[in-house]
């Protein structure tokens, strides 16, 4: 389904964003400089490594795993491990600097043995194959409680490490800047992995298995090693899990924490190199966020997803790629104004859609639903019939006229004015 | 020994009917459109809510029969207006949407009925002692659950073996192009086969919310199970399931019984209680038993693809 490769990403990666995104990524704890929005941030970087890892399997090898946070967990768990025995013998041993490295460690060596017989067959088996590992390892964190530390889960501390370069870990800044050298380094090697005839290969065996084989590769060993590669890195950004939050308990390794990789993942866009960092940050962006301001984010969430998979399976990084080829080769000569049309009605029609589920979330889950709450800036009663039938309105009207008459007026119009086939 | 013998077989076999109940509908859809349904399970949580909600003004009786129309009409309109647009990019798309719509789900269950479970309990009639064994009393509502099952497992078959309607079914299947060649509404098939593995979970809900809990965590949890069931009886194969279920039944209510440890039973042998194999050495049989499914997938997966029953591989 990804037609759209690596070639397709690359046109829109050229040499500056790799100089720009660090950048920033130095300069904002400065901007936002209160604990909690650095924590958030050191999240997204982990988050954005177990994404990319991921996306070696997904989007570049066409693995689709239901199980990828065994090995996000068990890279932590050993990190985990490895820093209380550091923490256990006075801040002596491994500098707290190369604690992902043992995570990446443990990645790899899980890797090498559960990829061993998951790789054997792409597709639907595969996806059983990590599912069923993923519940083996969650339900055996029951029977090896001193591994997995039970239900209180294992913690350590980080400024009771040595430090390679002597800084001290105890403020979450520098944490950060942690955070984002081992983020940019996994990025570039991901990056580089994609150009090396490897990358190529995976991207042959996920299109076409039968053909790679007749090139001469072994479609089984190729999607081997991307799939131990892509453990490693998981387990690396496990043990930068460890660093950032002090605290592992046996839901890294479980069926939510493998979900979340997945939507995450997708939403971003499988078939683009920074599809799954758009895609990370914003997962965890909104769950830190949204899950402040509405009872209702995990329903958003699922939403999205959906939309998304059944809308634009390439992404929200895919849906602004097109539209952007769609702009340089001049599409949108004399209909941009329709094409703002669509998508303002459209926004419309989410704004309306958010103001029915805030309604609903009100009205069925609080203690009083006839307590007036502030519904978008306004004060509203969601037991009355009014802010329902306006909240009804502004969804039809905004769906409706981007449905049933935004598109077909686009449509119309690029059929008038194309001279044999220009979409 | 023969006490838990008996109460883990028998107690294996209602915990396996129950698993059938759930599974029976996938293994449908699975074998029969290759559509891994990861939704399935909520389908099945639907149908214990609605036949809670129905059955507080209609009774359950009633519930029983309108609780899965309802939910296999929520399938068709999911298979129509979600998976059918979705089917055009392939299997693993059609994976992700069911997976996206299992969350969705849960979500508004839990908006709807509360996260908290709901009471749903058997009518009055039925918690009464039907036999006694082993000291332990067995109400008529676990009689009613094998009858069910039963029920539900001779008329698939019969569904599927000896209708007109069945062999539509199967040829629609292996060669929908030819079987739309003679003017059977293909896709039309496929959505019936889908409303109708859905409302058979949705019937699995209106017994299993009573036979276990009623809450929107049902679903995430046994979603996984009834997966297990469908590859370990093999895709497609209804007798697979109804194997594969009362295996996993028994199995697990055997282990969840039985006091056993390799340590208790061999002696320690002097293996200390620490380390990976000295843990598993001095294992409890209860500590082992959640595993258990998800080994025999994995098992399974590796080693006989196509499961007990299955023609041919996932």
């Amino acid at each position: 389904m990804a037609t759209n490769t690596a070639a397709g990403g690359i046109n829109a990666l050229k040499l500056w964003p790799w100089l720009i995104v660090p950048f920033i990524a130095i300069v904002l704890p400065f901007v936002f400089d209160s604990g909690h929005t650095i924590n958030l941030l050191s999240h997204m970087g982990v988050a954005i490594i177990f994404a990319l890892s991921y996306n070696m399997l997904l989007g570049n090898t066409g693995l689709l795993s239901f199980g990828h946070a065994v090995y996000f967990g068990l890279g932590a768990f050993v990190a985990m491990h490895l820093l209380r025995a550091i923490n256990d013998a006075g801040g002596t041993g491994l500098p707290i600097e190369l604690l992902p490295l043992a995570g990446a460690a443990a990645g790899l060596g899980f890797g090498v043995i559960f990829g061993s017989f998951s790789v054997r067959r792409a597709g639907v088996v595969f996806a059983m194959i990590t599912l069923g590992l993923g519940e083996l390892v969650h339900s055996s964190s029951l029977m090896f409680t001193d591994f997995f530390g039970g239900e209180a889960g294992l913690f350590g501390y980080r400024d009771e490490a040595p430090s390679l370069l002597g800084v001290d870990y105890a403020p979450s800044r520098n944490v950060y800047f942690l955070v984002v050298a081992w983020t940019l380094i996994a990025a570039i090697l991901i990056y580089l992995l994609r150009k090396t005839p490897l990358g190529w290969m995976a991207n042959a065996v996920r299109d076409n298995p039968e053909r790679a084989q007749f090139v001469g590769y072994n479609p089984t060993i190729v999607r081997y090693i991307q799939f131990v590669l892509s453990a490693c890195f998981a387990g690396l950004a496990g043990g930068l899990f460890v660093i950032t939050n002090e605290i592992v308990n046996d839901e890294v390794v479980g069926q939510l924490q493998s979900g979340a990789v997945l939507l995450g993942t997708f939403i971003g866009g499988i078939g683009y190199f920074i599809g799954p960092v758009v895609g990370a940050s914003l997962v965890t962006f909104l769950e830190s966020s949204l899950s402040a301001h509405t009872e209702a984010w995990v329903l958003y969430f699922g939403l999205l997803f959906i939309s998304i998979v059944m809308f634009a399976p390439m992404g929200l990084v895919g849906i602004v790629h097109t539209q952007y080829l769609n702009w340089k080769a001049g599409g949108w000569k004399g209909n941009t104004g329709i094409r703002l049309y669509i998508l303002v009605s459209g926004l419309v029609g989410i704004f309306g859609l958010i103001c029915v589920i805030e309604l609903s979330y009100h009205y069925f889950r609080s203690w009083d639903p006839g307590a007036p709450f502030i519904l978008m800036g306004i004060s509203t009663n969601a037991t009355h019939l009014l802010p329902w039938l306006v909240s009804f309105a502004i969804t039809i009207i905004g769906f409706g006229l981007m449905l049933l008459h935004g598109n077909p007026l686009l449509k119309r119009h690029i059929s008038a004015n194309s001279d044999g086939g220009k979409a | 020994m023969l006490e838990t013998i008996a109460y883990s077989i028998f107690n294996g076999v209602l915990y396996g009917t129950l698993l059938f109940m759930m599974s029976s509908g996938l293994t449908l859809i699975f074998g029969m459109m290759g559509v891994l349904n990861f939704a399935h399970a909520s389908f099945y949580m639907l149908g214990a809510y609605f036949a809670y909600t129905l059955g507080l003004t209609t009774g359950f009786w009633l519930a029983l029969i309108l609780a899965p129309i309802a939910v296999g009409a929520m399938g068709a309109l999911v298979e129509r207006y979600g998976l059918r647009r979705v089917h055009q990019y392939g299997h693993v798309p059609e994976l992700l949407f069911t997976f996206g719509l299992a969350y969705v789900i849960e979500e508004l269950v839990a908006l709807f009925w509360g996260t908290v479970p709901v009471p749903y309990k058997a009518p009055a009639v039925m918690n009464t002692t039907a036999f006694t064994m082993f000291d332990l009393d067995y109400s008529w509502f676990k009689v009613f659950i094998l009858l069910v099952a039963v029920v539900m497992f001779v008329g698939l078959w019969l569904l599927l073996m000896k209708t007109r309607a069945g062999q539509v079914i199967q040829a629609a299947l292996s060669r929908p192009d030819m079987v739309g060649a003679l003017g059977h509404n293909v896709p039309l098939v496929f959505t019936l086969v889908f409303a109708f593995g859905c409302a058979l979970a949705g019937l699995g809900g209106v017994v299993g919310g009573i036979q276990f809990v009623t809450d929107p965590g049902m679903a995430f949890m046994m979603g996984p199970i009834v997966f297990v069931v469908v590859v370990l009886g093999g895709l497609g194969s209804v007798p697979g399931a109804l194997v594969a279920s009362l295996i996993i039944g028994i199995l697990q209510t055997f282990f969840l019984s039985i006091n056993f440890s390799l340590a208790e039973t061999i002696g320690t042998l002097n293996i200390e209680d620490s380390g990976f194999f000295g843990v598993l050495w001095h294992m409890e049989a209860t500590r082992i038993a959640p595993v258990l499914p998800f080994l025999l997938l994995v098992l399974t997966l590796i080693f006989r693809p196509r499961g007990i029953f299955g023609k041919r591989e996932a």
